[in-house]
């Protein structure tokens, strides 16, 4: 089992440690996930996510890094400017996901932050298919730090008085307490709040500096969880995998308008398509009534007849309420469709409605 | 005096005459984490030895909660429909899930008692 660069912190915070993508992680700190969820919405949760896949790609001479990138992805990347990110997806000739990713351009290099569980296979794919165009190093070692919630900002501007002003989807380099880091303005919880990825070695006293900070509480995978359902956002393996693609996962938003016309990534063609004649399903929020808790796997029922499924379902702190994501088919898609959850054997009756379920809060200046 | 004893399951079951009342252990409901929702059974449900009848759902998971012996449920704990953070901050007390009658108390003696129960929780590490 791999340990990130702060496995000594969680023990002495008092992490329950889980194993998850091949770490031991912490799901939650003896506050419990309901806390921690409460605190990075009222302040600031510092998550560790160290686990996540950090690689490096550079243009060899004659080479664009963007324009390679672009082979295996349907986003914008090419009109990145130095110092913007963007979310995009990686998919496979079916035009299903093999990963979703964060990519920011830095002016000379592209950085990507991949999920842990994947990471390995990223990696290779990137291997296979852009090395003839890039130097692409992983950086697997480094640790990142997700700082996130409405005090984010005054707590690491405290440390780095610069973010302050950063928006949404941006990222800069700053020296934090003598080491190079590269943040961003981005995050997994529909909030505010910034990822800050560090050298291994200065991962640990950058947090333990960052939890010093008043508004700052260490929050688990957990809350993570809970975080970032609520915000209607996709978790690599449940909403999104190799079987869905980004039109029926409602990520067109994701694809640059360009690429939708021009094509050029795997799978171009089954998404051009979907997205002329639309997509036969579709992820949708679904709000069940009463206090039964639909998780993954449940199946959505219209009449008697299997709809979809859900794909992430639990219980919002913030709503203290049921909340899930599913597939149904797109004729049962609209909001305000009435429809049944199966949990236990038993019928919940449900709704169709739209996400996110907590309205997002980013800072766009 | 009721007799309480212990399920491998980190159930409890306090034994009055031939009603037994069940709940989890303090060591279950911090495995557990924040409990969110309890679904206890009807009252006159007849349920058998080791059938799953309530479920207990934390933020991260549902966990079954088993019938530690044979019998009829004579009374969940309503209480926890609005407050089953209970379960957590008192669970061999207001978190109760159920009470049920014994069908043959006999069905019980293999279960543990104080001492057996904290040993056996010492021995998972």
């Amino acid at each position: 089992m791999k340990r990130t660069p702060l496995y000594e912190l969680h023990k002495e915070l008092g992490a329950r440690l889980v194993p998850f993508a091949g770490y031991e992680m912490p799901v939650q700190y003896p506050t419990g996930i309901l806390v921690e969820h409460a605190h990075t919405r009222r302040a600031a949760g510092l998550f560790d996510v160290s686990h996540m896949g950090q690689v490096r790609l550079t243009a060899k001479p004659g080479h664009n890094a963007a324009k390679a990138l672009e082979t295996l992805v349907p986003g914008d990347i090419a009109g990145l400017k130095p110092g913007e990110q963007r979310y995009t997806q990686f998919t496979n000739d079916a035009g299903g996901i093999l990963d979703d990713l964060m990519v920011t351009s830095t002016g000379d290099h592209l950085l990507l932050v991949i999920n842990a569980a994947c990471k390995d296979d990223d990696l290779a794919h990137l291997q296979k298919h852009l090395s003839d165009a890039c130097e692409i190093e992983p950086m697997f070692s480094r640790g990142l730090l997700a700082l996130q919630g409405p005090q984010a900002a005054q707590a690491l501007a405290r440390l780095v008085p610069a973010v302050a002003t950063m928006k949404f989807m941006t990222g800069a380099f700053f020296t934090i307490d003598g080491a190079q880091c590269y943040v961003t303005r981005s995050g997994y919880t529909g909030g505010d709040g910034y990822e800050i990825s560090t050298p291994a070695d200065a991962t640990d006293r950058i947090a333990r500096k960052l939890l010093t900070q008043p508004e700052v509480k260490p929050v688990g995978l957990g809350a993570r969880d809970s975080l970032r359902l609520e915000a209607g956002l996709c978790l690599y393996g449940h909403d999104i995998d190799t079987t869905t693609t980004p039109v029926e996962a409602v990520l067109l938003w994701s694809v640059g308008k360009e690429r939708r016309v021009q094509g050029g990534f795997p799978g171009a063609a089954v998404v051009q398509k979907q997205i002329a004649e639309g997509a036969s399903r579709k992820r949708v929020g679904i709000l069940p009534e009463g206090k039964a808790i639909a998780r993954e796997g449940a199946e959505i029922v219209i009449g008697g007849k299997v709809v979809g499924k859900v794909t992430s379902g639990g219980f919002a702190p913030g709503l203290e309420r049921a909340i899930a994501m599913g597939y149904v088919e797109k004729a049962q898609s609209a909001n305000g469709t009435k429809v049944e959850l199966m949990v236990r054997g038993k019928p919940v009756p449900a709704e169709i409605v739209p996400m996110p379920f907590v309205k997002h809060a980013y800072y766009r200046g | 005096m009721a007799d309480v004893k212990y399920t491998e399951e980190h159930e409890w079951i306090s034994i009055e005459g031939d009603v037994g009342t069940i709940g989890i252990s303090a060591y279950a409901q911090e495995q557990l984490g924040d409990v969110v929702f309890v679904d206890v059974p009807q009252a006159g449900r007849k349920v058998a030895k080791g059938e799953s009848v309530a479920v207990v759902e934390s933020v991260k998971a549902a966990s079954d909660i088993y019938a530690p012996a044979s019998g009829e449920v004579v009374e969940a704990n309503a209480a926890l429909a609005d407050t089953p953070g209970e379960v957590n901050t008192d669970p061999t007390g207001k978190g109760w899930f159920f009470k049920m009658k014994l069908a043959d108390k006999s069905e019980l003696d293999g279960l543990m008692d104080q001492a057996a129960y904290e040993a056996f929780v010492k021995g998972l590490g």
